[in-house]
């Protein structure tokens, strides 16, 4: 018999016959009668009609008909919550029940009825049942817990169940402690202020006791609630990490997952050099193997962490690329995302493999599976250069098959490829440009297009090529037009005589007849580019453009280090912050990384901090498409391109000549809008305020009020590349704040107004601590002195030479780009005066690769005078020695980003050279701090 | 947490719906089931809006037309974890940032449970067990937390039986058992004999070039016990794992050059729960309670030193642009005392393929069309031996000019031996409670090595 027969009966009157049968004194019809119920409820009738009926049955001692009444219950009670207040005594009668289970499926129901007025009747029951003498009850209870607090979090708050909660965390059941883990987690994750639990040294050891004991779930509650906790220092995250490791053999997979999150999370805090961390990693690599060997579902989430864990840890997985190869049956999710990982794990020791395997891929049936195939082979070629000639020549062979989506994909490919190699592969364009009519889709015509428009001095019908594309202009996406205007007017800057006419075409097309801003934005540029000055239009258009980074699709570092903490979870699987598909306050909660704890270490020496660490450790990120508005916002105004000279030689005019005069008309005068470079200013007010604040706090405890030596003023921008516009300045350093001292003199014809001041980003930070104040025009041969105020909070980048300084300058005439050098010792600090011991440990801690030998000639000072001159640029001595008759001086000097720089002076008297002996931990910058010297010295 | 389970049937028809948090919506999946109620009914129950949460999962995901591209779904804010068996789709739904890997093994395991209560999973017989059903995922997931999981201690007290009224021991005992360390396993379990099985069941995976390179290969094996022992048993499983026994080999210096060579390299294990995984960790013994039955005890990988069991040497000629001549020899490389079984080697024929005529010393060998491929059988084979297939194919003239990808060839069969060259050194058992002894337990252990995806290009 079975009860597949309950879901026949659809006839009419069955509820009144349900209703007799329900009150039928025979138990065994009684319980026919719930099931057939609970059929009709499954099937999606509506059988509410029999509330009172059923809960009269609820009265009885056979567990299943009451676990079968308790099923309609929970159906039916939020719909009826006047009736369902009928079982609220039956509920707490079953509370009492001898019988454990009873007890149990009595407050784990009533948990499960979301009725206001129930709750009120829920507490007492659930109060003793979080005592019971009972594990199997305690364990309901402290769900039911989580469960109350859903429907009415106050009352949970105010009856004290949240207490009661964290002591069974204590319980001496294993599970008990596991449920309370997983409902104090929940209950938490709504409370992100509270303390709620509150794990100390303490917890964390009652926990790790648990979990050798607990079922495989409550192993994930107990690790994904350790993944949370953040370790005083790095023995307690070793210590830690050590009970965690055996979970990697358990046979759940979740498990393993959840043991690797606190791993990797931990791991964060020790120390590389550590014996233990290097252990750990080999530990890591083979439980995620084997998580390949799981079902399809799981490798596929395995492998979505995987892609984590091998950008934010390369080296865990570098040797198993075998395990990722494509096995012929996998599903397809499990194949895509495999390929995703052999990229990353792509190096010169496997590329002959790789390349093997994806060649193979690429003949496979599923479309997107070998456009992604085709996609890695060209992302090969740009991350192991050595390979790249193979890659190439395996795209042409893939081109040769005419499938046409895999030709599209590999010029897309190989375009890039061109953009990584420039001027090595460029003897394929024939046979890409063969394909040309097989393109149909818009990244692959892009891709073509700008091949045709960057190489156009080797094709002969370059110009041919594209105008065939201009004729169906207005069909194409946004990406091709924008592609072939640019493409265009690259052709025509290199082959002006015969392209006159297409570039006329495409400017007007792109102007005049389209509707997309961004279109017509570009196509005014290249028109008033053209128009005015085309050898700058050819600097601009035709500008070497930087080369393209190797890894691509990489998540942004702090997202990472986010989901890092997020692994096993859903958010690891989307890659996306729990934020970004979870309503409401829950999951909201950022989570980072625990910082490294070198506690000990950092004390002695500040040169580990933050702005030590050289910059572009961190690989280059290509940011997705919605990051890029926010980059282009920061954009600084003056991207290093060499500034345009201004001479006006006869082939500048021979080529307005050649765009004729109908370009003036069609521009309409003056109703030409300006490119949009009036912005600039208002994104410089921002850091002055906290920058400057910053600086006169450095000061007010130092006191010494000498200001550091000052170079005279020097002509940093003629007037002769400036429309008329001469800068000359210097640099100044007085009682902790940097200023750029500046004299702009007026030598055009007409008068100057609307100054603004950027910098590009430096070694530094350097930036305009306040806007450049210019406070009337400037007119004709005037000159005036502005003392500009610089914060060092700006962004940095690594600049070459060190020192360098990019500047732009803009006026109501025209932006101008100049670049200078200036004097490390500005950056010098008023509290750079390291004391003795430190001094001393410091020096012994600087691997001797770092330490310079410079030789300062022509400088005959004694050790007195040397003192107080260096002092006066903060450069301070620490201590004096005199060995055989030389005097030694021990120096110390800070710079603005926390470097501190250590110095060995030696002066001898009568000699007019002294040697210095430099020692930092950032040995790039001693060079600059020698030149420092000298000036200082001899000044 | 996991806000409800679903299980519907091939056609997204709604066969077990429990719900276990509001936010998904409760009557979400009370649509039409056995197409035996009108659709007004459901939107009197539970609200449209509520439903279309499910509706999404049948119309995005079992309706959709293309290949299922992700086991996880996100549909309006809501994940859907799916995993199919036979014609049957479980899902679980939920709105929060659960931990994924975990829903997947509950779905799996609940898939065990249902399996090891009814039988196979079917839609005949998910709707004869539905009441067992709904009182199962009472139990084992509450609130969306998974619950002890075991069938072994579900069965103690889920039943259809109805449950007999239990002496207050029997409860206690129970629920102890239910939240216990030894989840698994329930006292006072009797045999007359006591009993145990070991099969050392492994898939040996190979890809080889066709010059004979080993370009990948790795056995992934598992360990089943099947045990009929009184009492509580402890016991302690030994094998000839590398690192133990060259920790033991320091002692005495000769054995270790003798068992240096039987001992294989294990890259990676995982145990059963019942298996102390701490002990492992430290000293890398195997102790555990079993529990009672069968059980997986270990899955282990091994990638070094495996014994291929088979060498296959591919030779394909292309004879002009209408003709191909295949031939393959397939060598058997282990004692030849022992007999493989159940060979198959598959040819695969390019698709233009018009006849095909086989010749082979051995076995029965087919050209099936349907399958692209030439089936070559043969029942038994003897260590050390070698036997050889060379087949025409006629081919008809094609214009496609996409060159055929010649897919590898492929192997299965079933060797008596471990390809990894796993042996078990003991399984011991102690019961101080019980008088029987270690000596007194019969024990039975069995070598099965399987071709996993054992292929050579070609």
């Amino acid at each position: 018999m079975t009860d597949s027969k309950y879901f026949t009966t659809t006839k009419k009157g069955e509820i009144f016959e349900l209703k007799a049968e329900l009150n039928s004194d025979k138990k065994e019809k009684k319980k026919e009668a719930v099931k057939k119920v609970i059929a009709s409820m499954t099937v999606g009738k509506d059988v509410s009609a029999l509330f009172p009926d059923v809960v009269n049955c609820m009265q009885t001692d056979n567990l299943e008909l009451k676990k079968l009444v308790y099923l309609y219950l929970m159906n039916y009670a939020k719909s009826q919550p006047d009736m369902a207040i009928m079982a609220v005594n039956t509920f707490v009668k079953d509370c009492e029940d001898p019988n454990p289970l009873i007890r149990a499926l009595a407050v784990r129901t009533m948990g499960c009825i979301r009725v206001d007025k129930i709750t009120e009747y829920l507490c007492e029951p659930l109060r003793k049942c979080l005592k019971d003498e009972d594990p199997y009850v305690r364990k309901t209870a402290a769900v039911c817990v989580a469960k109350l607090h859903d429907i009415n979090a106050q009352l949970v708050e105010d009856q004290g169940f949240l207490d009661t909660l964290k002591d069974l965390i204590s319980d001496s059941n294993p599970m008990v402690v596991a449920n309370a883990v997983a409902a104090l987690s929940e209950i938490a994750e709504s409370h992100p202020s509270s303390n709620l639990l509150d794990l100390n040294p303490q917890s964390i050891n009652k926990l790790l006791t648990a979990l050798n004991e607990c079922t495989e779930w409550g192993q994930i509650f107990i690790l994904d609630c350790l993944a949370n906790y953040t370790p005083k220092d790095d023995r307690e995250a070793q210590s830690i990490c050590e009970r965690v490791t055996p979970r990697l053999s358990h046979a759940n997979s979740a498990v393993v997952l959840s043991a690797v999150k606190v791993l990797m999370k931990f791991m964060e805090m020790l120390s590389k050099d550590l014996d233990y961390y290097g252990t750990l990693l080999k530990k890591l690599a083979p439980p995620l193997v084997t998580l390949l060997s799981a079902e399809p579902e799981l490798q596929y989430v395995a492998l979505r962490n995987i892609n984590l864990i091998v950008q934010k840890r390369p080296e865990i997985l570098k040797h198993e690329m075998k395990v990722f190869f494509v096995k012929y049956n996998d599903p397809i999710y499990v194949k895509l995302e495999k390929l995703d990982i052999m990229i990353r794990l792509a190096s010169q020791a496997n590329i002959a493999q790789v390349l093997a395997e994806l060649k193979e891929y690429a003949t496979e049936v599923d479309v997107d599976f070998v456009r992604k195939a085709v996609r890695a082979i060209g992302r090969c070629a740009i991350k192991v250069e050595q390979s790249a000639e193979r890659c190439v020549s395996t795209l042409l062979d893939l081109i040769q098959t005419k499938v046409n989506y895999v030709v599209q994909e590999a010029i897309v490919v190989i375009k890039d490829i061109f953009r990584k190699y420039p001027n090595k592969y460029e003897s394929v364009i024939a046979t890409l440009c063969e394909n040309l009519d097989s393109l149909d889709e818009p990244e692959a015509r892009a891709a073509m297009i700008w091949i045709v428009g960057e190489y156009a001095e080797r094709i002969d019908n370059a110009d041919e090529l594209l105008e065939s594309f201009l004729e169906g202009f207005h069909d194409e996406s946004t990406q091709v037009q924008l592609q072939l205007l640019t493409g265009i007017v690259k052709l025509f800057l290199k082959k002006p005589t015969e392209t006159q006419e297409l570039v006329q075409q495409v400017l007007s097309l792109a102007t005049q007849d389209s509707d997309n801003p961004d279109l017509r934005d570009r196509g005014y540029i290249y028109w008033r580019l053209l128009s005015t000055d085309p050898v700058a239009a050819k600097e601009v258009v035709l500008a070497e453009k930087p080369l393209i980074s190797e890894e691509t699709d990489l998540i942004e570092p702090t997202l990472l280090d986010e989901l890092i903490c997020y692994i096993g979870t859903l958010a690891s699987v989307y890659h996306k912050p729990p934020s970004a598909f979870v309503e409401g306050g829950r999951g909201v909660v950022h989570k980072s990384l625990p910082p490294r704890t070198a506690s000990s270490e950092s004390a002695e020496s500040p040169e580990t901090a933050p702005a030590g660490a050289p910059p572009g450790e961190q690989p280059d990120v290509i940011p997705a498409q919605g990051d890029l508005l926010g980059d282009l916002l920061n954009l600084d105004l003056g991207p290093p391109v060499s500034s345009p000279p201004l001479t006006t030689s006869s082939v500048q005019m021979g080529a307005v000549d050649l765009l004729g005069g109908g370009l003036d008309s069609l521009i309409g005068g003056t109703n030409f809008v300006a490119p949009p470079t009036a912005a600039v200013p208002a994104s410089l007010g921002a850091p002055i305020g906290s920058g400057l604040s910053d600086l006169f706090d450095l000061t007010s405890g130092v006191g010494t009020l000498s200001g550091s030596y000052v170079a005279p003023k020097a002509v940093w921008l003629p007037a002769m590349k400036a429309k008329g516009l001469e800068i000359s300045g210097t640099f100044t350093r007085q009682v902790g704040s940097i200023s750029m001292d500046l004299q702009l003199t007026n030598k055009a014809l007409q008068v100057m107004t609307d100054f603004a001041i950027q910098f590009n980003r430096n070694s530094f930070g350097l930036a305009p601590a306040a806007p450049l104040q210019v406070h009337a025009p400037l007119s004709p041969n005037q000159t005036v002195e502005i003392s500009l105020p610089l914060s060092t909070v700006g962004s940095v980048m690594k600049m070459e030479p060190l020192n360098n300084l990019q500047v732009a300058v803009k006026n109501n005439i025209d932006v101008f780009y100049f670049s200078t050098l200036y004097p490390l010792h500005i950056l010098f600090v008023e509290d750079g005066k390291m004391d003795r011991q430190m001094f001393l440990a410091t020096w012994k801690d600087i691997p001797n690769e770092n330490e310079a030998q410079f030789q300062i000639r022509d400088c005959p000072l004694n050790a007195e005078a040397a003192t107080s001159k260096l002092q006066s640029s903060n450069i301070f001595t620490v201590a004096k020695r005199n060995v055989e008759g030389q005097d030694m001086l021990y120096q110390s000097l800070k710079l603005t980003n926390g470097i501190w720089v250590l110095a060995e002076l030696r002066v001898q008297p009568g000699n007019p050279s002294c040697t210095l002996s430099l020692k930092c931990r950032a040995p790039e910058v001693s060079q600059h701090v020698y030149q420092a010297y000298e000036t200082i010295l001899k000044n | 947490m996991i806000g409800g389970l679903f299980i519907y049937n091939h056609k997204g028809e709604v066969l077990i719906s429990r719900v276990y948090r509001d936010d998904i919506g409760s009557q979400a999946a009370d649509s039409a089931v056995f197409s035996s109620s009108g659709p007004f009914l459901g939107e009197r129950l539970g609200g449209s809006v509520r439903r279309n949460a499910v509706d999404a999962f049948r119309v995005n995901v079992i309706h959709a037309r293309q290949q299922v591209r992700s086991p996880v779904t996100n549909i309006a804010r809501t994940s859907f974890f799916h995993v199919k068996r036979s014609n049957i789709w479980l899902a679980a739904v939920t709105k929060q940032n659960v931990n994924a890997a975990m829903v997947f093994e509950f779905l799996y395991k609940m898939c065990d449970v249902m399996a090891a209560y009814f039988g196979k999973i079917s839609e005949e017989n998910i709707k004869n067990n539905f009441v067992l059903i709904y009182e199962l995922l009472d139990e084992i997931l509450d609130f969306g937390y998974p619950q002890n999981s075991e069938t072994g201690a579900l069965k103690t007290f889920i039943t259809q039986q109805g449950i007999k009224s239990q002496t207050k021991e029997e409860q206690s005992q129970i629920t102890s058992q239910v939240t216990g360390q030894i989840g698994w396993r329930r006292e006072g379990i009797k045999y007359r004999r006591n009993e145990l099985f070991l099969d050392v069941l492994e898939s040996v995976n190979l890809l080889m070039s066709p010059q004979g390179q080993v370009l990948s290969a790795h056995v992934s094996g598992r360990v089943v016990m099947k045990s009929y022992l009184s009492g509580m048993p402890e016991c302690k499983f030994g094998m000839n794992d590398k690192i133990v026994i060259e920790k033991q080999g320091k002692g005495t210096a000769d054995e270790t050059s003798k068992s240096g060579k039987q001992s294989i390299a294990i890259d990676d294990c995982t145990f059963h729960q019942c298996v102390r995984l701490s002990k492992f960790d430290s000293e890398r013994s195997i102790s555990f309670i079993p529990p009672d039955g069968e059980f997986e005890l270990m899955r282990y990988r091994t990638t070094k030193d495996i014994i291929l069991p088979f060498r296959v040497i591919p030779l394909v000629r292309e004879v002009g642009r209408t003709k191909l001549e295949v031939k393959v020899v397939i060598k058997s490389n282990f004692k030849p005392s022992l007999l493989a079984q159940k060979i198959e080697v598959r040819i695969p024929t390019p698709l233009n393929t018009s006849g095909v005529q086989v010749i082979c010393m051995k076995g029965k060998a087919k050209y099936k069309a349907s399958e692209n491929a030439i089936v070559w059988k043969i029942k038994r084979m003897a260590g050390m031996k070698e036997s050889q297939i060379s087949a025409e194919i006629e081919l008809l003239p094609t214009n496609d000019k996409k060159k055929w990808a010649r897919p590898p060839i492929s192997m299965n069969f079933e060797v008596p031996f471990a390809p990894s060259g796993l042996k078990v050194r003991y399984l011991k058992v102690f019961e101080p409670k019980l008088n029987y002894s270690d000596h007194d337990v019969i024990k039975w252990v069995r070598y099965i090595g399987r071709s996993g995806i054992y292929e050579t290009r070609c």
